[in-house]
């Protein structure tokens, strides 16, 4: 006997018995119209899950997803607090730390003034002293405001100390482009921190992703440049039982195999998985099969899944949103030459950013940005399909 | 016999004091624990910004008095020595001494507890030293050797001990003062009833940051003390040079602020005591403190190209802490001339057998350019120069 979700209301317990015809109709009527898009996903959702009751088919948005992380994390931990401009009052700019003041009161979640080296530094310090706090960069782009304390002050201090000081803070904010912000507002920071020892630099993409590694960052030791993704905010992914329980976190260090493939490997992190997902739809129907990593970790970066698949597949293409010299591209290009040369039956392909500011008018705006066609034609060159 | 004795003595020594009689010399023997209070006046009055000064007379004790002699004995010779390794090549890259500021880092540790925090810049040998730091760890360190106070791989500028609340040592001009607002910050969240010394010097306190940290912690209330230790040369350039108000205990503008001598460890003392209790009352306050180095910035400059040997020797002749301590232990009748000299000589032999006992000390295991990156290393890559012939998975 199978539990049906009612299909009215997702949640309501009322179930009948189906059998796999009633589906295949259900399907139909769907298909026909009689149910919208949404509702028809999410019925089938719904049924997917009926099979098994303990999976879930909850469905949670990033946003969501890094507020009840941070919620948890405060909870579990009286040293862990939130500093950052707008955090309280106004919920978070991009209302990820919605709802905490209420729940926590000034005294876990600070309001800053628009001062990024200052508050950093007293971070960093709080830090220094045992505490463990979650500092907000409304960008990544003010981040550099306060570059010399991520680096200088947080990233190097418990290998020039020999170990007495470490540094257990976590610096997140949205980071690369969103829409129509600018030049100065759009950079992606990832290779910056990436390349600096003594940092950990993580790049969530889904829901999961974001509950999983915030949640591993807050507990970490060590300083965590979490580096989120402001269009990415409002989308939904599923997301299972496990990943909703408190005491979820994601290994750090680890890249997550996406979609298997046999024919090329795409690497890539944070809102460019998503691209790389619908590229790898478009090349399954010209029967190229590609395998997606979403590489979550850029530092420690995951050499051992990126080489072990290239050594399957035998042709890269990386992909990144952010400026394309010394980019984590580029790295993963080298490291992959170095330990996986003899496997490659094609060079190396890199889709990244332009080289050039980020413009504002739409159109060069997207000239500017990887797409996902961008994607499909360098799998393509790295399969001699195309020039 | 004894009497006989005293009268010579006294009529050589004795000069009108505020309290101490003359002492027969078989109880001034004793005098190194002696902690009956005494009280001093400081030669030089406060100036304030926004709050009363406090009062001239300093609470003291022959002990303490004693103590200063010697431990600001113990740190001019440790950096005398410093200034030879780094002629002999011993010691190598930086080298930022600071000498002549002495009173600064024994005045501040008799006003606090280890449970306070200090937090200072590059020129922070010293400041080690007050916190309980040993000799040998400090020389070792200087020499980048494996008993170093940072196993060799921090150098001159980034002695730690956080046992001892001593939280470094900093490179970067300015960047230590929000840091110690950090710190100030964390004891206040816990909830402790201690306070943050964050010092930095006059070049530093035209930073930015400077400000930015000290808005957030007058705004929150946090107990941070800054330190201003005006030598009046920030590198080679003097105060007048790179301040438009060089009244840096004004700067604080809507922050108290207090002047001191800071060539006097009494004033010193008491202006962090007074700093301390305003701090866990009121929040922030700003102490500048009027010293001077002896040296140049650091051991690549001789400090003579932007200020006069006259100006030195004469800041050497008329205000150096360790004389000034020694006339009020001489005037005091605490310790006889002779006492004051064996005691250098002790501290001398004491500084020369770490600095030997240094020179032996190993150099860090070539496996230590790996250590201590991360406290988990969770199966973290790191490569050498060589990636293929280097390369180590952190465990």
């Amino acid at each position: 006997m199978i539990r049906l979700l009612d299909l009215r209301s997702e949640k309501s317990g009322y179930c009948f018995p189906v059998s796999e015809k009633m589906w295949g109709i259900l399907g139909r009527r769907a298909v026909d119209g009689g149910f919208s898009a949404s509702s028809f996903r999410r019925m089938r959702s719904g049924l997917v899950s009926a099979r098994s009751y303990a999976a879930g088919s909850k469905e949670m948005t990033v946003r969501d997803a890094l507020n009840s992380a941070i919620d948890e994390e405060m909870s579990a931990d009286p040293k862990v607090f939130v500093m950052g401009e707008e955090v309280g009052q106004y919920q978070g700019a991009y209302k990820i730390t919605k709802g905490l003041l209420e729940k926590y009161g000034p005294e876990r979640v600070y309001d800053t003034p628009i001062t990024e080296a200052g508050f950093t530094g007293i971070g960093v310090g709080a830090a220094y002293a045992g505490l463990k706090p979650v500092v907000e960069f409304m960008t990544f782009n003010f981040s550099m405001q306060a570059i010399d304390h991520i680096i200088n002050s947080a990233a190097k201090s418990n290998y020039m100390s020999a170990g007495q000081i470490n540094v257990p803070i976590v610096f997140r904010g949205p980071n690369g482009a969103a829409a129509g912000v600018g030049a100065q507002h759009s950079q992606c920071y990832a290779a910056w921190y990436a390349s600096v020892p003594g940092l950990k630099v993580l790049a969530p993409y889904s829901a999961e992703d974001a509950r999983g590694l915030l949640k591993a960052a807050i507990r970490d030791p060590d300083p965590v440049v979490f580096l989120e993704n402001e269009l990415l905010y409002g989308e939904s992914f599923p997301i299972s039982e496990e990943a909703l329980d408190s005491s979820f976190c994601l290994p750090i260090g680890k890249a997550k195999i996406e979609r298997e493939g046999k024919d090329v490997t795409i690497t890539t992190f944070s809102k460019m998985v998503g691209f790389a997902l619908k590229a790898a739809e478009k090349l399954a129907e010209e029967g190229i099969s590609a395998e997606v990593i979403n590489l979550r970790s850029i530092r420690p970066l995951d050499r051992a899944t990126i080489n072990a698949s290239v050594r399957k597949t035998s042709r890269l293409v990386t992909v990144e949103e952010g400026f394309p010299q010394h980019g984590v591209c580029a790295e993963i290009c080298a490291s992959v030459v170095e330990e996986s040369f003899s496997y490659l039956d094609a060079p190396v392909e890199r889709i990244a950013g332009a080289d050039v500011p980020m413009p504002y008018a739409a159109n060069l705006e997207r000239l500017a940005l990887p797409q996902v066609e961008d994607i499909v034609r360098a799998a393509k060159r790295a399969c001699f399909r195309s020039k | 016999m004894a009497l006989s004795r005293l009268s010579l003595r006294s009529n050589r020594f004795l000069r009108p004091s505020t309290t101490a009689a003359a002492l027969p010399s078989s109880i001034r023997r004793h005098v190194s624990t002696d902690t009956t209070p005494i009280t001093i006046e400081t030669a030089v009055p406060f100036e304030s910004h926004l709050c009363d000064a406090p009062s001239r007379s300093v609470e003291t004790s022959s002990a303490e008095i004693l103590s200063f002699f010697r431990d600001m004995a113990r740190m001019r010779r440790m950096e005398i020595a410093a200034d030879s390794l780094y002629k002999s090549k011993l010691i190598r890259g930086f080298c930022h001494l600071y000498d002549g500021q002495e009173a600064l880092a024994v005045g501040m540790e008799a006003a606090i507890t280890r449970k306070d925090a200090i937090i200072t810049s590059y020129r922070d040998h010293c400041t080690f030293l007050g916190r309980g730091g040993e000799l040998v760890d400090a020389f070792s360190e200087l020499m980048g050797r494996k008993r170093g106070c940072s196993n060799g791989k921090g150098g001159s500028m980034h002695f730690y001990k956080k046992d001892a609340c001593f939280y470094g040592g900093h490179g970067i001009v300015g960047a230590q003062i929000p840091l110690g607002c950090g710190l100030a910050f964390a004891q206040k969240y816990s909830k402790e009833e201690f306070v943050t010394f964050t010092l930095y010097g006059d070049g530093a306190a035209n930073q930015g940051q400077l400000f930015e940290a000290l808005n957030i912690a007058a705004l929150w209330d946090l107990p941070a003390i800054l330190v201003c230790e005006n030598n009046h040369y920030g590198m080679g350039t003097a105060t007048w040079r790179s301040a438009k108000s060089p009244a840096y205990f004004k700067r604080g503008d809507y922050v108290p602020g207090l002047k001191v001598d800071g060539m006097d460890a009494l004033a010193v003392k008491q202006a962090c005591k007074f700093a301390k209790e305003h701090a866990l009352k009121n929040g922030p306050i700003v102490l500048e403190m009027d010293t001077y180095r002896y040296h140049g910035h650091s051991m690549s400059d001789p400090g003579s190209t932007y200020r006069t040997r006259d100006e030195v020797s004469g800041v050497r002749q008329v205000r150096d802490p360790i004389e000034r301590v020694r006339k009020l232990l001489l005037s005091h009748d605490i310790a006889t001339e002779k006492e004051l000299k064996d005691m250098e000589k002790e501290v001398r032999k004491e500084v020369d057998d770490a600095v030997a006992q240094a020179k032996e000390s190993p150099v860090p295991e070539p496996s230590e350019l790996f250590t201590n990156m991360y406290v988990k290393d969770c199966g973290v890559e790191s490569f050498g120069a060589d990636r293929k012939e280097l390369k180590v998975t952190l465990t």
